[in-house]
């Protein structure tokens, strides 16, 4: 073999393409891309996304280039296609039934301060129950801020795990929700127990909130106080200065009313 | 404006593209220096990895960046320094020679077109380093003289006298394996 058959046989060593995992490895060691991967939900298939910050989204797509396409405008970041590891597919599956006992972090940080209140504060309603808007505004200490509160709430980057669909309106409808609409909000938290029936009859009638004649203390309908209140001893108020005359303090756990 | 005035403006921004563009290159330098498709694929990512960071923190001083060869020159490190997975030590050249022709030895997942390539990527990774590095540069990757010596660091008449000497060997090498398989 001549030099220059082997200098050409060298050349046809070049003809080699790096495997997908390369960009995808260099994206998410660099911190410049968030892995996704399908998660199959109550109310059907989602994507998830993830970083070293914690979820940053959750969502429905046609498929899945469709969904990198939609992170990549909506976070400037790129998502890679990369399984979860055991333990955070197990914490998801833990969560989406309600159990917490281990912590998931959210990547929040696209967000401005008033949508990251909002969205930590819906994150604080327990399963299998609900909140007014107005509950949230309150909380956070902009009550008039209701309408924004909604806002917040409908372009949740992360539903299902940060619980926006447990947050209804005071009229006993269920208000927008960020995964699909309304029909969607309705599934989830039907899959979480919530007699979604009973709370717009509650709402329909005028009832805002369930008091115990025992304790003195007014809640909201699903909070857990009430699952152990017997119909003898549960009175219903419409409003909380109606509870407040009949000598009702608001409940601590559910806080339906400032303290 | 040019990748590296890009990459000083918007470094997050740029990344992706600079990944886009050389991960066949460096994968394949990675590739045709250790003979083995998972290290390779382990080097070339880290490499990208340390690139970032590298360039995170002197994002300020880009100007005089020459791109490529810096990042060949990044892969050749991660390279020389072993991807943190232990791995049994790079065939020597009389290994290769032993076994050149033996399909058993092919290491894992290099699927190559012919049976030829197979053999020459498998005597190539085991040349002496020094060599190695050279040849591959100059006729797998094609690099000039000028960007070798800025990834080898080291005299362009140095290294032209080494890719001469590996060539050489490589021929030595190649020539009673290709008798046996005309046999």
């Amino acid at each position: 073999m001549t030099e220059t058959e082997l200098i050409r046989e060298l050349s046809g060593l070049r003809d080699v393409q790096a495997p997908r995992s390369i960009r995808a490895g260099a994206l998410l060691g660099a911190g410049l891309a968030d892995a996704y991967f399908p998660l199959d939900a109550p109310i059907g298939r989602v994507y998830v996304a993830h970083g070293e910050r914690g979820l940053s989204a959750v969502a429905y797509a046609a498929s899945a280039k469709v969904f990198e396409r939609t992170f990549r405008a909506e976070t400037g970041r790129v998502a890679v296609r990369q399984d979860p590891s055991e333990r955070l597919a197990q914490t998801l599956q833990e969560w989406l039934r309600g159990d917490r006992r281990h912590k998931l972090r959210f990547d929040l940080r696209a967000l401005g301060e008033f949508r990251q209140a909002v969205l930590f504060k819906a994150l604080e309603i327990p399963y299998g129950q609900t909140r007014p808007y107005s509950w949230i505004a309150r909380e956070i200490g902009r009550p008039n801020a209701v309408r924004a509160v909604g806002t917040a709430l409908a372009r949740n980057p992360v539903p299902l795990f940060i619980p926006c669909h447990r947050v209804v309106r005071s009229d006993g409808r269920l208000g927008q929700y960020s995964l699909i609409g309304p029909e969607a909000k309705k599934v989830v938290l039907e899959a979480e127990g919530v007699q979604l029936d009973q709370l717009e009859e509650l709402a329909q009638t005028g009832i805002r909130y369930f008091g115990s004649d025992t304790t003195r203390i007014f809640c909201f309908p699903t909070c857990r106080c009430n699952k152990s209140l017997t119909e003898r001893h549960r009175v219903s108020f419409a409003s909380e200065s109606q509870a407040r005359t009949a000598g009702y303090r608001p409940c601590k756990v559910c806080r339906p009313a400032a303290a | 404006m040019d990748v590296v005035t890009a990459l000083g403006a918007d470094l997050d921004g740029a990344f992706p593209g600079v990944v886009e563009t050389y991960q066949d290159s460096l994968y394949r330098f990675a590739l045709r220096l250790s003979g083995n498709s998972q290290d390779a694929e382990e080097t070339a990512q880290e490499a990208f990895v340390r690139a970032y960071r590298w360039l995170k923190s002197h994002q300020a001083s880009l100007a005089d960046l020459a791109l490529k060869p810096w990042l060949y020159q990044v892969t050749l490190n991660v390279f020389r320094n072993g991807v943190r997975r232990p791995r049994p030590p790079t065939a020597s050249l009389d290994d290769a020679r032993e076994l050149a022709g033996d399909g058993r030895v092919e290491p894992p997942a290099v699927a190559e077109r012919t049976e030829s390539r197979a053999e020459l990527a498998r005597v190539l990774a085991g040349l002496p380093r020094r060599y190695r590095e050279a040849v591959v540069l100059r006729h797998v990757e094609e690099l000039s003289y000028t960007e070798m010596a800025a990834v080898l660091e080291r005299p362009e008449g140095t290294i032209k006298s080494d890719v001469h000497r590996g060539l050489g060997l490589l021929r030595a090498a190649l020539a009673p394996a290709r008798e046996e398989m005309l046999a």
